[in-house]
């Protein structure tokens, strides 16, 4: 049988166009496209990985912004509670300053009174001694004439001068 | 790749064109005996010369051939080079002669056929198709870098990368990458070639028992030369087996190393010469009745083989691949506990254990 005897030339070509072919698309072909396929899968699984990295990386970033905002909301919350404290306490300084303030003008409006009551009463008491003179002089001119009507008139006139 | 084939068969028609006999055509009117046996074997049989046609008798008529190098190699003469047209119609030339496909010298001394024969021609043509088309893929890998396929990239693509991902990283292993390009190249080698054998006037290289054995060594050697110890102790003291068994189950192992790629040899040759002979087959029926009515039957059933055909093209470089790197991926297995796990379960993790 023909067809089931391998013919010796056929043999020989075969092994040695096979033999190029297989070497050429080896070097030109396989290679190249074995690597690039090699190279893509590796990019996209890398994409797909840090694509996985980011959203974990935003998870925690959102994380953080809450904890941010926490802890914003009790800052202010503290900052308010000190401003509340710091208004009342000034408030309560100024109150106190205002009770002294008025009860040391007081004490300077008494100082003032006494002073005017004193000055008052020195005045009185030089016009007294004026008066006294005055009346001491006439009693002095009249003497010659009546001494118990002197003695009533210096009466009288010290009577006066208590009225007044 | 429609682009290339058309280009191919620009090629053939041209050279038949130039190569047309200006002999006239006598008249058709001889009534000899069809012999579809004849005409079949001729036809999946390898040629000195590319026939593709004959218009009017055998004796007489045009016959559309394209004349192939015919290479010899005689240890007393040495190499003589000369068109297989001076060998037609049984003549002699150079002391060389033509019986039956067969280069004989006259004088009944050894002959080296290495010609240039039909096959050979086909082969080399499916070789700078190959090359073409793969290397036009990989330009595209080179242009696109990482970027998504296009084009005739796209198309074998998805090959490429079931050949990687469903062949050889399952059969192999993780030592697959060294055995990558010879996998890629007798799959679309095997399939390119089954194709082209299926067009008109096409030869019927993967039919060929000297190709189908040409492959079938090149896979042995590769898995020889891969084998690791494991592979050989599997071999010369079969895990499992008793001593006393041995002296049987040697040499039944040996002849396995042997039958595997001659069954790949085997399984290739007579799918594809299979279908060519019964592709012929329905279409020797239209001669054998010389009537047309049976025309459309046989044509009916010679387009659902061709049809076939077509899917055996591929299934057989499929199968031929998947043997080779199933062969290769037994040479190279580290550990060999797929033996002893018949059961599964605990048997594995001792034969684990026992493997370390």
């Amino acid at each position: 049988m023909q067809i089931v005897t391998p013919e010796f030339g056929l043999i020989f070509w075969q092994l040695v166009i096979f033999g190029i072919v297989l070497l050429l698309l080896r070097a030109f072909a396989w290679k190249p496209i074995l690597s690039s396929l090699k190279e893509r899968e590796s990019s996209i699984e890398g994409a797909l990985r840090m694509a996985d990295q980011a959203k974990l990386e935003m998870q925690q970033l959102k994380a953080g912004n809450e904890k941010l905002l926490a802890e914003a909301r009790m800052e202010r919350d503290r900052i308010l509670k000190e401003a509340t404290d710091v208004s009342n306490q000034l408030i309560e300084q100024a109150k106190n300053k205002a009770t002294e303030e008025g009860s040391r003008m007081i004490v300077q409006a008494r100082e003032a009174i006494q002073n005017e009551k004193n000055a008052a009463l020195a005045e009185v008491k030089n016009t007294a001694a004026k008066l006294s003179i005055d009346i001491a002089e006439r009693i002095l001119r009249r003497e010659l004439a009546d001494q118990p009507a002197q003695q009533q008139l210096v009466d009288s006139y010290l009577q006066e001068v208590k009225l007044n | 790749m429609k682009r290339l084939l058309l280009a191919l068969f620009c090629f053939l028609s041209f050279s038949v064109y130039a190569n047309e006999p200006a002999a006239t055509t006598a008249e058709a009117t001889d009534t000899e005996d069809f012999k579809p046996g004849e005409m079949i074997l001729h036809h999946i049989g390898d040629a000195h010369e590319w026939h593709f046609a004959t218009l009017g008798s055998e004796e007489h008529g045009t016959h559309l051939t394209i004349p192939l190098p015919v290479i010899a190699y005689r240890p007393t003469q040495g190499l003589s080079v000369f068109s297989s047209s001076r060998l037609a119609e049984g003549k002699v030339y150079d002391g060389l002669k033509l019986e039956h496909e067969h280069l004989e010298s006259e004088d009944g001394s050894k002959v080296y056929d290495f010609s240039i024969t039909k096959n050979v021609a086909s082969l080399m043509l499916s070789a700078a198709l190959l090359l073409l088309v793969f290397t036009a893929v990989a330009r595209g890998y080179a242009k696109r870098g990482s970027g998504a396929p296009r084009g005739i990239q796209s198309f074998f693509e998805p090959i490429i990368v079931f050949i990687r991902d469903e062949v050889a990283k399952k059969s192999i292993g993780p030592k697959y990458e060294r055995y990558m390009p010879y996998l890629l190249t007798i799959f679309f080698f095997i399939w390119f070639n089954n194709l082209l054998g299926l067009l008109p006037g096409g030869a019927n290289l993967t039919g060929n028992i000297a190709v189908t054995l040409t492959l079938a060594v090149l896979t042995l050697l590769i898995t020889l030369f891969s084998s690791n110890k494991n592979y050989w102790h599997h071999i010369f003291a079969t895990p499992g087996v008793p001593k006393a068994l041995l002296p049987i189950m040697i040499p039944v192992e040996v002849i396995g190393i042997f039958v595997k790629p001659f069954s790949l040899m085997v399984r290739l040759f007579a799918n594809i010469t299979a279908g060519h002979i019964v592709t012929l087959s329905f279409i020797s029926l239209i001669f054998i009745f010389r009537n047309i009515g049976v025309a459309p039957v046989s044509l009916a059933f010679g387009l659902f083989i061709n049809t076939l055909e077509l899917m055996v093209a591929i299934l057989q470089a499929y199968i031929f691949t998947l043997l080779t790197a199933m062969y290769i991926g037994g040479a190279v297995e580290e550990h060999h506990d797929a033996d002893y796990q018949i059961g599964g379960g605990d048997g594995a993790e001792q034969a684990h254990a026992h493997g370390h």
